[in-house]
Formats: structure tokens, C-alpha cells, sequence
């Protein structure tokens, strides 16, 4: 009973959380340009949107930008955790906090003065300041994730490379690199995904000619009728669909070797034990 | 480390700038006018050029904008108050119905067989990675006067009601969109809590309520804290979601912000300085939550 209740529960908040979603997509094949009433089905606006220049272009702005800045993010951001890693304990407390605070700060926050930062240094809003910005607001995920990888690594493996004759660029790049590397693909990734994502800070941080897709997309809606944002949305759902599964499964084929391992451990910690 | 110094401070620094500033006219010598006086000199030199044909780049005004120290803005945001505790206090109603839909979901989450457990993770982020302005137009097509959610009432002879440009509206996009910043932090604090402590203060003979108020709340206090913030800082400081569900008609500290800078009442030191006192504010939110949980920041790691 108390199982069946739960079970009720969860799909009512699932319930709450996909119907808008499916509404959207529902609509999406529906004939007539009204949001509610059901004419027929149709494929138009999947055509249409294939036809509509701005979105296209817009959703090449996005790739473009959201590549451009997660590298560049992600060069930044290592080299800056690095730098934390080896500071004093005093300074190191103080930039770690400071780097924190696009992620804490509301974006409009982060949004608003960077714009003002752009206007003052008479820098025209357009690609360059939506790299920028992008880029601003990626580095604190970037060091968020190598951070924890450098405290995991060894310090003395570095050490023994350097005493088995490397020099420390070579050093680092074999054996640091190598350590913190996960760090710096999730970081990668949280990037690529945030400025993908990103509208609040690239609307006060775009021009004219600049649009990102999701800037297309608020434009959109804010005309009443446009059924190619239904069409839009029901693409990235699946895109987003296929992504996770892949992610998911990938993950589970990593699994059984996880628990093979964590089963050696135990195994061992309970023969030291004895 | 300069990238940070640039980008991070500099900005930080400019918006206290123009919180504590504004540009006022003055003469050459930096003298003061009054708005009326400056406004007579422009015109007559506009007169004058234009009588006289003077190219463009000759023309040198006589009154030039100057900027002084001023905490006008500052007191200024007084008398959008009653707008900041609005907003203040809807995204404390939407943070708490998240609160108390994500909670027993999460929970029930985290006691599931491993391979559901992913799965149902999956079903509560999936929704988080779509466009968030999709997720609330969404909303528009559900909510509007004869929307689906009408129609459905209509069919049995109630309705329909006002339910878009309400402030429910705005809560509910707001609940909509943050739900899953709740589930996420409570989720990966509820997995470390072992099914054997439940059990044994059943076996010494806790009661529901005494397990869940004893056990389950102060070992996943962490993910509360940050699932709190995680929900109420967006909540708090959005623009879009009032736009889009509220109409206009219930302005949200975002909405403010934005009109100040790419509004129409463009004014970037007022602007600044609401920013600035939205910042603060969060801040001290922040130092708060924080002093609440000082050894355990991992709840907020999953973000």
C-alpha cells in the first residue's frame, strides 16, 4: 500500500514535469496555427523551420560560441586551478571565493556588469563580447572540477618524474596532465552545456547581428503565435533524449567493472582484517 | 589570473561605480547647471548651428555630462521596495513548495533498486536541459484564457479562470523550472543515508515521524541548504518567467534591472544600484545558509 502511494506520488511530479513538454510536441504537428484546438496532422512547421534563416543562423552562433568559449575556458580555467592549487593558503581561500562568484552572483548580476564593463571599455557588443562572456562565466566550472582532481593526485608522482630525469614542462604534461585530465573533460563539458544553455547573461551581452538561439527562441515566444518554437523544442527534446541515453548507457557498460573493482576491495580489506 | 581580475572584479567594481554615481550636466569649468538651465543652452546652440551651418565636427557643445558621487540611486531603491519584498517573498513560497514536492520525491528516489534510481534521475533532468524559455512558453499554451487547462475545466461546466498574468502563474513557472535544482542536492545527500540507520531507530523503537525527524531531516540538512539556494537565488532574481507568465503586470526585481538597462526607463546607475542591493542581499542569504553547514559542501557538488 505504502509502495503503491509512493509510486502515485512520483508520477504525479513526473506527471507536472513532461505534460508541458508533451503539449509542446503535440503541437507541433498540429495543422492549425492555434495552440489549443487540434485541426489535423501536418510536418509544415518542421519544413518551415528548416527554411527560417535566423534560427539556423542563430543555432550556428550558438555551436560557434559555445565551442569557442568552453576551449578557451577550459585552458583558462586549469591553468588558473593550477595556480590556486600551488598559492598560499591565504590568497589561495580568497581567489577560490572570488572565482566563485559568477556561479553564486544571479546572472543578471554577472549580465548587467558585463555589460557595463563592455560599454565602458567601448568594446561593440557582438561576437567578441558574447565570447567573452561566455568564457567569464564557464571558468568557474572548469576549476570547480580540476580542483578536486589535483588534490586527489599524488604530489610525489610528479616528484618521481622529475627524479627520473624529466624536465617539469615534460613532467607535467605526462604526469600532471594525465591525473587531472577527467577534471578537465567534465569541466569541458559543463561549459559547452552552460553556454549552450546560457540566455540572461547573452542578453545583455549580445548585438544586433550576434543572435544565440535562445535569444531567437525569447523573440519568438514573445510574438503570440509561432509554432516553429514548438517544432524547435520537440527537436532539442529528442536531441536531448538521444544524448542522455547514450550517456546512461555508456555509463552502465563502465558499471560492472566498477563493482567488480569495489568487490576486489573489499575482498582485500577483509583479509587485512583477518 | 588576470582573466579573473578583468572579468570578475572589474565588472563587480563598475556596477558599485555607477551604483554611486550619476552623470549630471555642467559647464566647461565643471560648474554645475540644473537640468532646465543646460537643457535652454543646448537648445540655443542647436539653434545657433543650425543657423550657421556649422559641420559637425566643429560643433563643441558648451555643456558637457560630468559624473559625480552621489548616493541618490541607493536611497532611490527605496521606493522600489515594495517590488523587491514582492519578489522576495514569491520566490520564498515557490522555493518552499519545492521544498516540500522535492523532498519525499527524492527520498523515495534514493531507496530505489540502483538501475531505477538512474532512471528516474534521468526523468528529473531531462526536463532541466531544455531551454528554459521553451519550458515556460510551454506553460503560455497550458495556462492562457482558452489554453488546454481551461478547456479541460470547461468540459465540466467550470471556468474559465484568469490564471495567466497572475502571480500563481509566476510562482508556478518558477516551481516548474527550479523543481529540479531541489531534487538534485536532496537526492545525492538521501543516497549516503544507509537503510541500516533507519532501521536500527526502528528497532529502538522510533516512531514515522520520530525516524523522519530525527534521522532523515539532520542527515540531509546539507542537500536542504543547498537546494534551498539553489532554487531561491534564480527564483529571486529572474525577468523572463515574470514576463512571460506574469504579463508585465507583476514586476520582479529581474524585471526592474532589465528595464533600467535595456528598457525603456534607461537609467544604468539606478540599475547598478538595485543590482548592487540584489547582490548584497544574496550574499548575506549565502553567508547564512553557509553558517548553517559549515562542514559539508558536497550536497551542492551535483550541480
Amino acid at each position: 500500500m505504502k509502495k503503491f502511494s509512493s509510486r502515485i506520488y512520483m508520477g504525479l511530479v513526473f506527471l507536472f514535469l513532461y505534460i508541458p513538454i508533451f503539449v509542446l510536441i503535440a503541437n507541433s504537428f498540429n495543422a492549425s496555427k492555434s495552440r489549443t484546438v487540434w485541426t489535423g496532422f501536418t510536418l509544415d512547421w518542421y519544413v518551415k523551420l528548416f527554411h527560417n534563416e535566423t534560427i539556423l543562423k542563430s543555432l550556428l552562433n550558438t555551436l560557434i560560441i559555445a565551442l569557442i568559449a568552453s576551449v578557451f575556458a577550459t585552458l583558462l580555467g586549469t591553468l588558473a586551478a593550477i595556480g590556486i592549487y600551488n598559492m598560499k593558503k591565504f590568497t589561495r581561500t580568497l581567489v577560490i571565493n572570488i572565482s566563485y562568484l559568477p556561479i553564486i552572483n544571479p546572472e543578471i548580476v554577472t549580465g548587467v556588469s558585463l555589460m557595463l564593463l563592455f560599454v565602458a571599455l567601448h568594446i561593440e557588443l557582438g561576437y567578441v563580447t558574447l565570447i567573452l562572456a561566455h568564457i567569464t562565466f564557464c571558468v568557474p566550472y572548469v576549476i570547480l572540477n580540476v580542483l578536486p582532481k589535483l588534490r586527489q593526485m599524488d604530489n610525489s608522482l610528479y616528484e618521481a618524474a622529475l627524479d627520473l630525469g624529466c624536465t617539469p614542462t615534460l613532467a607535467f604534461r605526462k604526469v600532471v596532465i594525465p591525473e587531472i585530465m577527467p577534471g578537465i573533460m567534465t569541466g569541458f563539458l559543463m561549459s559547452i552545456t552552460y553556454s549552450i544553455d546560457d540566455f540572461v547573461i547573452s542578453y545583455f551581452t549580445h548585438g544586433a547581428t550576434s543572435q544565440t538561439l535562445p535569444i531567437t527562441i525569447f523573440s519568438m515566444t514573445r510574438r503570440k503565435v509561432s509554432p516553429e518554437v514548438n517544432a524547435l523544442s520537440a527537436l532539442l527534446f529528442v536531441a536531448i533524449l538521444v544524448v542522455m541515453i547514450i550517456m546512461n548507457v555508456s555509463e552502465m557498460r563502465k558499471l560492472p567493472e566498477d563493482q567488480r573493482r569495489r568487490a576486489a576491495k573489499k575482498a582485500a580489506k577483509k583479509g587485512g582484517c583477518a | 589570473m588576470a582573466w579573473m581580475i578583468i572579468f570578475m572584479i572589474v565588472p563587480l567594481l563598475l556596477i558599485a561605480v555607477f551604483a554611486f554615481t550619476t552623470t549630471v550636466p555642467c559647464d566647461r569649468d565643471g560648474n554645475r547647471l540644473d537640468e532646465e538651465e543646460a537643457a535652454e543652452i543646448i537648445a540655443e546652440e542647436q539653434a545657433y548651428w543650425e543657423e550657421n551651418e556649422i559641420p559637425l565636427d566643429e560643433r563643441e557643445s558648451a555643456v558637457v555630462e560630468k559624473t559625480i558621487f552621489t548616493v541618490q540611486n541607493i536611497l532611490e531603491v527605496n521606493k522600489y521596495m515594495p517590488t523587491m519584498l514582492n519578489s522576495i517573498w514569491m520566490a520564498l513560497v515557490a522555493t518552499l513548495i519545492c521544498l516540500l514536492i522535492g523532498y519525499p520525491l527524492a527520498f523515495m528516489i534514493s531507496r530505489m533498486h540502483f538501475v531505477s534510481q538512474k532512471m528516474m534521475l534521468m526523468l528529473v533532468m531531462l526536463p532541466m536541459w531544455m531551454n528554459f524559455l521553451l519550458r515556460t512558453y510551454a506553460w503560455m499554451t497550458l495556462l492562457e484564457r482558452n489554453g488546454l487547462i481551461n478547456r479541460f475545466f470547461g468540459l465540466f461546466g467550470i471556468g474559465p479562470f484568469e490564471m495567466i498574468n497572475t502571480q500563481g502563474a509566476v510562482i508556478l513557472g518558477m516551481i516548474y523550472n527550479y523543481l529540479p535544482y531541489m531534487i538534485l542536492p536532496l537526492y545525492s545527500v538521501m543516497t549516503k543515508i544507509d537503510n541500516t540507520t533507519i532501521e536500527a531507530a526502528q528497532d529502538l523503537g522510533a516512531g514515522r515521524f520520530n525516524v523522519l525527524g530525527r534521522i532523515i531531516v539532520p542527515l540531509s540538512a546539507p542537500g536542504i541548504t543547498s537546494g534551498i539556494t539553489a532554487v531561491f537565488i534564480p527564483s529571486v532574481s529572474t525577468f523572463i518567467i515574470s514576463r512571460m507568465l506574469g504579463g508585465g503586470t507583476n514586476m520582479l526585481i529581474g524585471d526592474l534591472i532589465d528595464l533600467q538597462f535595456l528598457g525603456n526607463a534607461y537609467n544604468p546607475n539606478l540599475g547598478s544600484a538595485i543590482s548592487l542591493v540584489l547582490m548584497v542581499f544574496i550574499l548575506l542569504c549565502m553567508s547564512i545558509t553557509n553558517a548553517f553547514d559549515n562542514e559539508d559542501k558536497e550536497g551542492g557538488m551535483l550541480l
